[in-house]
């Protein structure tokens, strides 16, 4: 088995937990978490469904490996239609909940309707019910975890939770969970708020004891852990700086955005970098950074934990922040940094305390945060908005500022709230926003790493590096290797990375393994847990089907193929510095090839045949 | 050789593969509940601690048993639950200063750290050497190794 084979379904309006079974014929095409979620969603919604609407679903859903002692198998994801997008929604996590969610005996919890009145699910193994959240409605994400471990007097219990900023409708809200793990991107912690759910608290004692074949499992699990401890990327780079090891890499490379996207390098990026973080402040002589910090399960330990200097201005008399708490990874430090012009390695990390402690992505923030800097630049944002804010890119304070402003909504926080997308058109200029429907940019240009133009411009959900990061392949020289500027080749390569990250996604494995793993190293330890048979070559086309599934839906919400496009900053002005300079993003020349390896009609539609083919609903 | 269980805290990562490991061997279930080793972590200070039996010589829990369920395994030296002999009835809990025997509902038993009858799971599953199995009578050789490595370079720098 490795499922539990239980889907606890959860009728918000009319404050129902009923348990039923896994649907085991989806489970074998579509494996679990993002693959089998995505089926049971586009069978129960309407794809033009309003996102923050009661009919919009909310699923939790773990992978078959989640909770086993498989190298990362700690993650779960978060599917719904997102707001910030309106396209298909489906954020990773890693930290606790996912596992205890699993070891309570549950594969997937789906939220339908919306509750009259604030509400949290308590889930203890098979018992789950719905309990008044009205105490802990309008706290932080890190108030309501401390207010439920006290109420339930149990220190183990594992809690996610939507933040003030969900509260008051901000598009790109997360769900946070551990205090500081995120399913982080495309507004899911909206969708949460808008059915009145405010966390999930929840404890197993169950476990998982149902692999297919136990000595088996042990004796590949321990192998495949040996492949990522001895590997340069997940055996010493991860562990030693984090993702923040990119920062110095990307730069080089002139791949860095930077002031909005307008550069491709950033003068501060070593003083931003995973390297500074390990160097003694001048300060208090003690180091950003810490220690790593693991999530479930995981032998690579990326995680950073870190903390702000007592005196720095965004902490000074505020003691409840001079603890530890998470720390900056490389997408969040180049959002909050390089993108807003800011090198304050301190202030950016108490940006990112302040986007877990009340929910908010931190790369949609900074990403708005740099568009509405470039506003203010031009005139169309002014003090007069911001209540007297100079928003100047390089200002520390003023990001600062845009996050607490973003945590509760309040005055210009509101419009930050909406994401670049609508802060740009409702401010005149709408180019100036650096999005795939809808969705902010990650840390990587796409005019000098190619590939990930077409990664951006064909992600399901959106601007993203996690639906098929060719950075392995462009930069770092991984796998099947690739020239950055090249455009050959991409649309391959674009594709496959596509559905191996699908498969990849829906097995409660780290993505991040796949820098020393291939399908090979997952597919033995799915198969010594999974009942069937587990072959890489089953993943791959389980991870075809999960992506046309994903883009059947989007299509029928509305999205064409001139959706799959990028921002014309990106197409147009050319890189000025560096490695890549003059080169613009290729994503037009190489759409209609992407199209014909994936056998989508010239309009980027999935067919009947590849419907019949995969075995797809109608 | 008496080995016993070494504990390096700043190692730590807390990614639970030592609870998930100990579970597995004693319980058959991957399940940090039934973990008899726990890895705790204290947010703000931003650490990792994981914490278990330190097989006690004079056990209180062992001497607190009014049925003579604890017993010492003389191959490992560590502190064995007789499951057969175990009434439930939890003085050994109380015994135990530092909460390292707990009550287990599903069997009516206590369950605690046996080392594995002398391979402990845990220290085999640790990806970072903050658990170790090593010489019980030289718990300090690592770190007494480190310092002498240190007071030698001063030594030569001074010569």
């Amino acid at each position: 088995m490795a499922w539990s084979g239980n889907v606890l379904r959860v009728n918000l309006t009319q404050g129902t937990c009923i348990s039923e079974p896994l649907n085991m014929e989806w489970a074998r095409d579509y494996i679990g978490q993002r693959g089998l979620a995505t089926r049971y969603f586009v069978e129960e919604v309407d794809p033009k469904v309003e996102p923050l609407a009661p009919e919009n679903h909310l699923i939790f859903a773990n992978g078959p490996l989640t909770g086993t002692m498989a190298s990362t198998g700690g993650r779960y994801s978060v599917i719904t239609k997102g707001p910030l997008t309106g396209a298909i929604a489906c954020s990773n996590s890693g930290g606790f909940l996912g596992a205890e969610l699993r070891s309570a005996g549950w594969d997937m919890v789906i939220f339908e309707g919306k509750s009259p009145r604030p509400v949290y699910l308590y889930i203890e193994d098979e018992r789950a019910e719905l309990r008044s959240a009205e105490h802990i409605w309008g706290k932080s994400v890190w108030e309501t975890d401390e207010i439920l471990h006290k109420k339930h007097q149990d220190p183990r219990l594992r809690i996610a939770a939507c933040g003030r900023a969900a509260e008051v409708g901000c598009f790109y809200a997360s769900i946070i969970n551990d205090l500081h793990r995120a399913a982080g991107r495309s507004g899911v912690g909206a969708v949460m708020a808008s059915k009145n759910l405010k966390a999930l608290a929840v404890r197993g004692n169950k476990g998982v004891g149902n692999v297919k074949d136990p000595p088996r499992f042990l004796k590949e699990t321990a192998k495949h852990k040996k492949v990522l401890a001895e590997h340069g990327v997940t055996g010493s780079a991860l562990p030693t700086y984090g993702t923040q090891v990119l920062m110095n890499i990307v730069n080089e490379i002139g791949a860095l955005p930077a002031n909005n996207m307008r550069d491709v390098q950033f003068d501060g990026a070593h003083r931003i970098s995973g390297e500074q973080m390990t160097k003694p402040r001048p300060g208090d002589g003690k180091p950003n950074l810490t220690r790593k910090a693991a999530c479930f399960g995981c032998t690579i330990a990326c995680g950073r934990i870190s903390t702000v200097e007592k005196g720095h201005f965004t902490v000074e008399n505020k003691p409840e922040y001079w603890g530890n708490s998470g720390g900056l990874e490389y997408e969040a430090a180049w959002a909050l940094g390089a993108d807003t012009g800011v090198d304050d390695l301190d202030a950016m990390t108490y940006a990112n305390f302040i986007c877990n402690e009340d929910g908010f992505d931190p790369i949609s923030f900074g990403a708005t945060v740099a568009a509405a800097m470039e506003l203010f630049e031009k005139g169309a944002i002014t003090t007069e908005h911001t209540g007297g804010m100079e928003l100047n890119f390089g200002s520390a304070k003023a990001l600062a500022w845009a996050a607490e402003q973003v945590a509760t909504g309040e005055g210009f926080g509101a419009d930050l709230g909406l994401g670049s997308k609508r802060l740009c058109e409702k401010y005149g200029d709408p180019d100036l926003s650096m999005t795939v429907k809808g969705q902010e940019f990650p840390a990587y240009d796409p005019r000098a790493i190619q590939g990930m133009g077409l990664t951006y411009a064909t992600s399901n959900r959106g601007a993203c590096h996690l639906r098929s990061y060719t950075v392995s392949q462009e930069v770092l020289g991984l796998g099947e290797k690739a020239e950055p500027h090249d455009l050959d080749g991409k649309p391959k390569l674009v594709r496959t990375v596509q559905d191996v990250t699908a498969a990849w996604d829906s097995t409660g494995l780290c993505l991040f393994t796949s820098f020393a793993w291939t399908l090979d190293n997952v597919a033995p330890q799915m198969d010594a847990a999974c009942e069937g048979e587990w072959t890489s070559d089953r993943l791959l086309e389980a991870g075809e089907r999960i992506w046309n599934l994903e883009r059947d839906f989007n299509i029928k919400a509305g999205f064409t193929s001139a959706d799959d496009t990028l921002p014309k900053r990106l197409l147009e002005e050319p890189a000025g510095t560096g490695p890549a300079k003059g080169l613009v993003s290729g994503v037009p020349k190489m759409m209609p090839e992407y199209y014909r390896e994936r056998g989508w009609t010239v309009n980027g539609e999935v067919t009947d045949a590849i419907r019949t083919r995969l075995g797809l609903p109608a | 050789m008496e080995k016993s269980l070494h504990i390096d805290a700043d190692k730590c990562t807390g990614c639970l593969q030592c609870e998930m490991a100990c579970s597995f061997e004693n319980e058959g279930v991957f399940n940090p509940a039934k973990s008899r080793i726990k890895v705790f972590t204290f947010h703000r200070e931003g650490s990792f601690v994981p914490y278990t039996c330190t097989q006690c010589v004079e056990a209180w829990c062992m001497q607190a048993c009014p049925v003579d369920a604890i017993v010492v395994n003389l191959a490992t030296g560590a502190k064995d639950v007789l499951e057969d002999r175990c009434v439930g009835c939890k003085v050994c809990t109380i015994a135990c200063l530092f909460g390292t025997v707990n009550y287990n509902k599903d069997t009516g038993k206590v369950i605690k750290c046996d080392l594995c009858g002398g391979d402990p799971a845990c220290a085999e599953a640790c990806p970072t050497e903050a658990i170790t199995f090593i010489d019980a009578d030289s718990t300090g050789y690592k770190r007494m190794r480190k310092w002498a490595e240190q007071t030698g370079t001063v030594s030569s720098e001074n010569t």
